[in-house]
């Protein structure tokens, strides 16, 4: 292979060294394994089932689309990232109240797609959540239990901040 | 209004799942999440043909790559050649012919996916290109030569009920073409193998839905003792039937027994698609008999079911669709000819439905055209074809269980369709939302009825058990058992039988694996009802127990106490203690093997089949 590369990536706020790396890894290749963040999870390498969902500068983006080396300097979030001490967020403990985990591959990143959705838009449409979604695919659920969460946390953050 | 106190997670309660929490996270270990010191990863070289003969294999060019470990071919398998769920005729590695594209030919292990893709490349098979065989009715006729020694008909079966002239003055006929599908389960086909220090043995982490039966298979082709094959379940992304045939248990383990160093493999997408079964396409003829006013006189079939290039389960997925002819309906006469054939194409085993979706697709298309041809309502010509308790299907067996059907239906009915779409829609709500795949002006609401009947667990005499340990120790419940959770929940349901039984509120399950009996599949809707069993029966010994250990320091019957909600009672005394109490410094275990109620084989005229089937309504208006 080419000549291993070293380099520094910003995860959860904090750098991390990638060496002896082989240029063609994927941001999610990294992640995985080589920086003990097996969160984000890999069903297609293709960016079509977004079970590897992070955020690179509050974008989200399918990091098995991503080449890790491009990343260098941007500010890259993950499921493992989203509350440090080990409590859950309020999408996460929706998902757990309300069923939507069944097999539970899916969930890291359907988790991340919701907050990405409801850091942005804290009222959405049915419309808006299932366009916000579509690139989550989940094999188990139906996604009727998923929308329940998503609605259940809508209601609780309007009803808290009223 | 009383204040009831919190809600136990009991039978009856909306318990949440254990593992909840770690999944929210991303903590939750799915096997594709495992890692090992010093671990190598293993990669599959496969046929870009679905029939050929190996004329050579030369791995040379991948020994030359700089990281490659190990290559392994057919030579290389120390036990035995093949494996199978049903029938042992699918080889571990092709040797001398390849019979579907995708067929593995290799196995390669290196320091990186990337090194093993490379190793991969560098592997020059030459083949003699044959005819494939993919036509299911040329394994029927015999026109193409056989592409296995063990011949193109997997299996063959015939029902034949009641009176075979009878006929009706109403007849609808129709052949249904079922396509190939995929259970296309999320998480990729993934296994870490971790040989023993002294390379006798090997520990295995996998995703599975059956533990016991991969072990049998692996400890076949590894030519290792059961008891040396341990395995472990890795977190599985789902399962819906393609895990029921193992994949790349063998190549993992048998890598890493070569290299003596733990090996991860892992499939992509793409080769998940060849690396497991699929949904049988089918062809399936029927002529249905009916009176004028739209009753069932007798049905006609014939199926034919297209195994792919290995058996797998088609005899199993040949008998549900057969014995399903009739669909949730009554028929005084019946005469079924059902086909598993081999074929060239892709192997086909166990999917979510197992051969009675391919039968409802067309006793469902045929009820439509018998609504038709009457002039009968399609939910009246249903109604007035239900099968009811009681009523025998054309197997001879009489249906026992409840058949709620004509409420399913009548509630079905009832229903209020959903708004139509309006004339010009938000792009968003058109199919394929934002993807604009389709426009407002070609897309019309269709209307369908699709009723079914599905039998549960296993049949054709099948001794089907599943087995489980309930350890009590000081108000602490442990169990123990070898049961697939693939998402379905069983690790939800099993600490919910054992509050139910024993009283008791902590309750934990040990890791799931090969260290206790088998509990059977995680398939044919079974779990519930067996691994539930298992655990149920080793919780009521162990509540035997305690009621033994109780009785004789209070001095009281154990027959007379019982549990009421945490607490153990006296029914004939004023004697109330709590479990907790009850069990400070006891301790007992108690293992538990449930089996079902024991099932007859068919005949050759399909009678008999005392196939014990439970049937699960669907009703799906499409």
């Amino acid at each position: 292979m080419s000549e291993p590369e070293h380099y520094t990536l910003t995860v959860n706020g904090e750098e991390h060294a990638v060496s002896d790396a082989w240029i063609g890894e994927s941001l999610l290749y990294v992640l995985r394994e080589r920086l003990g963040l097996p969160g984000s999870k890999g069903a297609c390498e293709q960016g079509e089932c977004g079970s590897c969902t992070v955020y690179v500068d509050n974008a989200a983006v399918c990091s098995c689309l991503v080449m890790a080396a491009t990343a260098v300097g941007t500010q890259i979030a993950t499921v493992e990232g989203l509350n440090q001490d080990g409590s859950l967020t309020d999408v996460q403990q929706a998902f757990v109240n309300e069923g939507a985990v069944q097999c539970g591959f899916c969930t890291p990143g359907l988790v991340m797609a919701v907050h990405h959705l409801l850091d942005h838009n804290d009222s959405p449409n049915e419309q808006q959540i299932k366009e916000a979604l579509s690139g989550n695919i989940c094999r188990c659920t139906g996604y009727g239990r998923i929308f329940a969460a998503v609605d259940s946390v809508i209601s609780v953050r309007k009803n808290t901040s009223s | 209004m009383t204040i009831t106190k919190t809600q136990r997670d009991i039978l009856g309660s909306s318990a949440l799942r254990p593992d909840g929490i770690s999944k929210v996270q991303g903590d939750f270990a799915f096997s594709s999440d495992l890692h090992a010191e010093n671990m190598l990863w293993g990669a599959t070289l496969r046929s870009p043909h679905p029939y050929a003969r190996i004329v050579s294999i030369d791995v040379s060019g991948a020994w030359n790559i700089s990281g490659v470990e190990c290559v392994i071919t057919a030579e290389d398998v120390p036990g035995q050649l093949t494996y199978g769920l049903i029938s042992e005729d699918q080889p571990v590695f092709a040797k001398e012919f390849v019979r579907y594209m995708g067929e593995p030919i290799a196995a390669v292990a290196a320091d990186h996916p990337e090194t093993c893709r490379r190793a991969l490349a560098a592997i020059t098979v030459v083949y003699e290109l044959l005819t494939p065989l993919t036509n299911p009715e040329h394994a029927i006729d015999g026109t193409h030569e056989p592409i296995h020694p063990d011949g193109n008909i997997i299996r063959r079966q015939q029902i034949v009920h009641g009176d075979i002239n009878a006929t009706g003055p109403i007849v609808v006929e129709g052949t249904y073409d079922i396509g190939m599908q995929d259970q296309a389960f999320l998480g990729t086909e993934s296994a870490l193998a971790i040989p023993d220090h002294d390379g006798a043995g090997i520990e295995v982490f996998v995703a599975t839905q059956w533990l016991h039966e991969d072990r049998k298979q692996m400890a076949k082709c590894l030519g290792l003792p059961e008891e040396k094959v341990r395995l472990v379940l890795g977190g599985v992304g789902g399962a819906f039937g393609a895990r029921e045939d193992i994949s790349l248990q063998v190549h993992t383990a048998l890598l890493a027994m070569r290299t003596s160093r733990p090996v991860k493999m892992q499939y992509g997408r793409e080769e998940s698609f060849f690396g497991h079964v699929h949904r049988h396409p089918a062809q399936i003829w029927m002529r249905h008999h009916a009176t004028t006013d739209g009753r069932i006189v007798k049905i006609e079939a014939r199926f034919v079911f297209d195994g792919g290039a290995y058996s797998s389960t088609s005899s199993a997925v040949l008998i549900n669709g057969v014995t399903h002819t009739q669909g949730p309906y009554q028929c005084p006469n019946a005469i079924v000819d059902g086909y598993a054939v081999r074929t060239n194409n892709p192997p086909c085993g166990a999917m979510r439905g197992f051969g009675v979706v391919q039968a409802c697709f067309a006793h469902e298309g045929q009820m439509d055209k018998l609504a038709a041809a009457t002039g009968i309502d399609e939910v009246e010509i249903r109604l007035r074809n239900i099968i009811r308790t009681g009523d025998p299907m054309i197997t001879g067996q009489i249906l026992e269980s409840v058949a709620p059907l004509e409420r399913c239906i009548r509630e079905t009915a009832a229903m209020p369709l959903p708004a139509e779409m309006a004339q010009q829609p938000h792009e968003l709500d058109l199919p394929g939302g934002s993807g604009r795949t389709a426009d407002r002006r070609n897309i019309v609401r269709g209307i369908g009825w699709g009723v079914s009947m599905k039998n549960l667990m296993y049949s054709e005499g099948f001794d089907d058990y599943s087995t489980a340990r309930c350890t009590l120790t000081n108000g602490s419940v442990e169990l123990k058992f070898a049961t697939s959770e693939v998402g379905q929940g069983f690790v939800t349901l099993a600490p919910q039988i054992a509050r139910s039984v024993l009283g008791v509120d902590n309750v934990t399950y040990d890791t799931i694996d090969t260290q206790i009996g088998s509990a059977g599949s995680t398939s044919a809707s079974r779990q519930t009802w067996m691994s539930g069993g298992a655990v149920d029966g080793a919780c009521r010994m162990v509540r035997e127990r305690l009621f033994e250990h109780v009785g004789a320091i209070h001095n009281v019957d154990p027959l007379r106490l019982a549990i009421d909600d945490t607490d153990i009672i006296d029914t004939m005394g004023t004697l109330r203690i709590s479990v907790q109490e009850a069990s400070a410094n006891f301790s007992v275990s108690e293992t538990y093997e449930y089996h079902h109620r024991t099932t007859e084989d068919l005949d050759e005229n399909g009678k008999e089949i005392a196939m014990w089937l439970l049937p699960l309504w669907l009703i799906v208006p499409s």
